[in-house]
């Protein structure tokens, strides 16, 4: 099953070779992960997805939490959460499809950020499904180039990861 | 206020931690520490002959003096030759700390002359690693590396030092940090109460309890708690090869070790238990075997330091996330006062478990009966002369297998051996880390000669510094493990396990100045020990011929379960 890890962490050099280390070290898998600086500069927030059953998850939180840089963790998929991806894509534009793709952009309430006479580039953000759904409704039309941030989340209602 | 260089500071700070010993060589990125080492006499170094032998030898001085070794090496090839001992530090959980020169900061990326990327390369290995980044960090970067090093479950760490956070012309402040305090890390002190009060309701109602104990209790200074526990619960023990010595080895509860090489009366225990109460062990694939065949009928309860040790191959049904001794400790308050809820089954148990030891006593080997001699004979006659009380170092192979189950160890520490590395080489400079350490004992390393050309110019630094270690040299001209295998995997197709062009080792050991005494026949064995461990502060190497065919059994059946066991060349279980 897919799990959404997000990490409180040192923002120290080094701390994020030691998270990604540790998943080809141990044999884990990462699907996307992102990382920035949190309102505390000292601290990073990353968030990861992997792929595994209920032993493999618990080791990679078990080993993470084993990092020294590690501050706190917690797996979002264990509860509700609230996950985004944003996305930016560049399809082809020309004739017929210049309409169908504004029409297909406003379906999915995605933004269009640039424009030339044979591209548009849009932005989408979203669960990760329906980013890949969008991708899919643009497949016929052309897909130029795609850069995913991958997925970023945080728990619904009072809980709250901090120090 | 005091101001000090980086590398006075590095000095300095070892005198205020109360660090006795460092263990390196020096190079051009070392060369402002190595001078600051030079202006004061508190800590001494001592100047090994290759990078390797300085961390093996750090860690015998931890494993022996429960201490984290410290190493101080140079930047690129003076800190990956140290990777080796690193590694072996880090599979078994030694606390050392290794300091490496690095290149100088604004030369860092530029693949400098002697320039690695040293924290890269031993992150996997590391409990944590440091770079200096300001010569002001240098006391706080310290003391947090010898605080992780040594608390929790202990491991190496490493600290990058570029040389120019070193230079004697930049000062800083110098206080000694007393405390420290890091917000990412706080190891456990006590383990869970109602987790503890259910093991030990489980421990009292089981019929067929086996403990099983590893080099946690060592490392967790747990050793006498742990022989109360087991004695007021009167219940079997078997240690694993790193936890040999934590319960004492001569007394009837403990059944030796168990695992691929294990006492056959431990294999059968574990594999026949009810209960199984892992203490400071990892269930490692050296011990269990076939995890899916693993203790089919037992449940498991399993006290850790480290979370991640827990269910990682073998899941537990009752996890204690703990330091060792406090656990023990309140297992023993609840088990204080109560009775077992089944002696007579705890009775038969003991009657089955003596039934397996008494079907192999008098089998364990073939004497030599006047032929050559047999490795398992020379550790039996060392263990005689030595009265069973000498640190006993290995290096990894037969030899290693032998000596631990042939020495038999009242006290924990005593066995020094890579367990999880499996580390060539590790046994001589272990043993002369000890030795520094327990001058007055017997040390001695129990080797072959595969091994010991690994490591043997250690030699000159055992020649530098008068020290009086003890070497066995089981030499079977052949790397006597992989020959073994070879026997039982390829049909005897030898490949590389001989050793052709062996040096005279009597004539070798000579050339440094030392004793050197070949051993032929048994009646030249005893003799040649007698001698050997007369002067307790002279080096004596005994170059002992041994049988080349000889395997090491019981050996467990690849894929089996813990009873699955060759017990020599023609039987099996």
């Amino acid at each position: 099953m897919r799990h959404i890890i997000s990490i409180l962490m040192e923002n120290e050099p080094g701390a994020l070779s030691r998270v990604v280390g540790l998943f080809s070290q141990r044999n884990f898998n990462i699907e996307t992960l992102n990382v920035a600086a949190t309102e505390d500069p000292s601290l990073s927030r990353l968030t990861v997805t992997t792929v595994g059953d209920d032993r493999v998850i618990e080791q990679i939180t078990k080993h993470l939490n084993k990092l020294i840089d590690v501050i706190k963790l917690v797996d979002l998929t264990e509860g509700n959460h609230i996950e985004r991806e944003l996305m930016l894509v560049k399809v082809k534009a020309l004739g017929a499809a210049r309409d169908e793709v504004k029409r297909t952009v406003d379906i999915f309430r995605a933004q269009i950020v640039d424009v030339t006479p044979s591209l548009y580039t849009v932005q989408i953000t979203g669960d990760a499904t329906k980013l890949d759904a969008f991708l899919q409704a643009m497949g016929p039309v052309g897909i130029l180039e795609v850069a995913r941030t991958g997925v970023s989340g945080i728990a619904r209602g009072d809980k709250v990861l901090s120090l | 206020m005091e101001l000090l260089s980086g590398a006075d500071m590095i000095a300095r700070f070892l005198q205020d931690e109360g660090v006795e010993y460092i263990y390196g060589y020096p190079g051009g990125a070392a060369l402002h520490i190595y001078d600051a080492l030079f202006r004061q006499d508190k800590v001494k170094h001592i100047l090994v002959r290759h990078e390797q032998a300085a961390t093996h030898a750090a860690d015998g001085y931890a494993r022996a003096s429960g201490k984290p070794g410290v190493v101080l090496v140079t930047s690129g090839p003076g800190a990956t030759n140290a990777v080796t001992g690193i590694a072996t530090a880090y599979m078994d959980s030694i606390p050392m700390v290794v300091l490496c020169g690095q290149v100088m900061s604004h030369l860092i990326g530029d693949d400098a002359f002697q320039e690695t990327d040293i924290v890269g390369v031993t992150r996997p290995i590391v409990k944590h690693s440091f770079s200096i980044r300001h010569p002001s960090e240098i006391p706080d970067v310290l003391k947090k590396a010898f605080y992780l090093a040594a608390t929790g479950r202990p491991g190496p760490v490493v600290v990058d030092i570029p040389k120019d956070m070193t230079a004697p012309t930049e000062r800083y402040e110098y206080i000694y940090p007393k405390k420290v305090k890091m917000r990412s890390y706080n190891p456990v002190t006590r383990g869970h109460t109602g987790q503890i009060k259910k093991a030990v309701d489980m421990m009292l109602k089981a019929k067929r309890p086996v403990f099983y104990t590893g080099g946690g209790v060592v490392l967790g200074k747990a050793c006498e708690g742990l022989t109360d526990l087991v004695q007021r619960l009167d219940y079997p023990i078997t240690t694993t090869l790193m936890g040999i010595g934590a319960y004492p080895q001569s007394d009837r509860q403990c059944l030796g070790w168990l695992g691929m090489h294990g006492s056959y009366e431990s294999n059968m225990a574990m594999h026949h238990a009810d209960l199984v109460i892992a203490i400071g062990a990892r269930f490692d694939d050296r011990v269990t075997n076939n995890t899916s065949k693993f203790c089919p009928t037992a449940k498991i309860i399993h006290v850790d330091i480290d979370p991640s040790s827990i269910s990682k191959t073998i899941r537990a049904d009752v996890p204690i996330v703990g330091p060792a001794a406090s656990v023990i400790n309140e297992m023993i308050s609840l088990v204080q006062g109560q009775d077992i809820a089944n002696p007579d089954a705890l009775a038969q148990w003991w009657q089955q478990i003596e039934g397996w030891r008494a079907e192999r006593v008098g089998k364990l080997y073939e004497p030599s009966d006047g032929g050559v001699l047999k490795s398992q004979e020379v550790v039996e006659a060392l263990c005689r002369v030595t009265h069973g009380e000498a640190f006993v170092t290995t290096d990894v192979g037969q030899h290693q297998m032998f000596a631990a189950q042939y020495y038999k160890f009242d006290k924990p520490n005593r066995l020094i051996t890579s367990g999880g590395l499996g580390t060539m080489g590790f046994g001589f400079p272990a043993a002369m880390g000890i030795k520094q350490n327990y001058p007055d004992d017997h040390v001695v390393c129990v080797t072959g000669e595969g091994s010991f050309q690994m490591m043997m110019q250690e030699l000159s630094t055992c020649k530098q510094y008068a020290i009086g270690v003890k070497i066995v040299n089981l030499n079977n001209a052949s790397l006597g493990m992989v020959r073994q295998w070879q026997d039982l995997n390829y049909k005897s197709r030898h490949a590389h396990s001989y050793m052709e062009s062996l040096p005279d080792f009597h004539k070798l050991i000579e050339a440094y100045g030392f004793t050197a005494i070949t051993v032929n026949t048994l009646d030249e064995l005893e003799p040649a020990l007698e001698r050997a461990f007369a002067d307790k502060h002279e080096l004596v190497f005994l170059d002992v011929k041994v049988d080349p065919h000889e395997h090491v059994y019981p050996m467990q059946v690849p894929l089996g379960s813990m009873r699955d066991m060759l017990l020599s060349k023609t039987e099996r279980t």
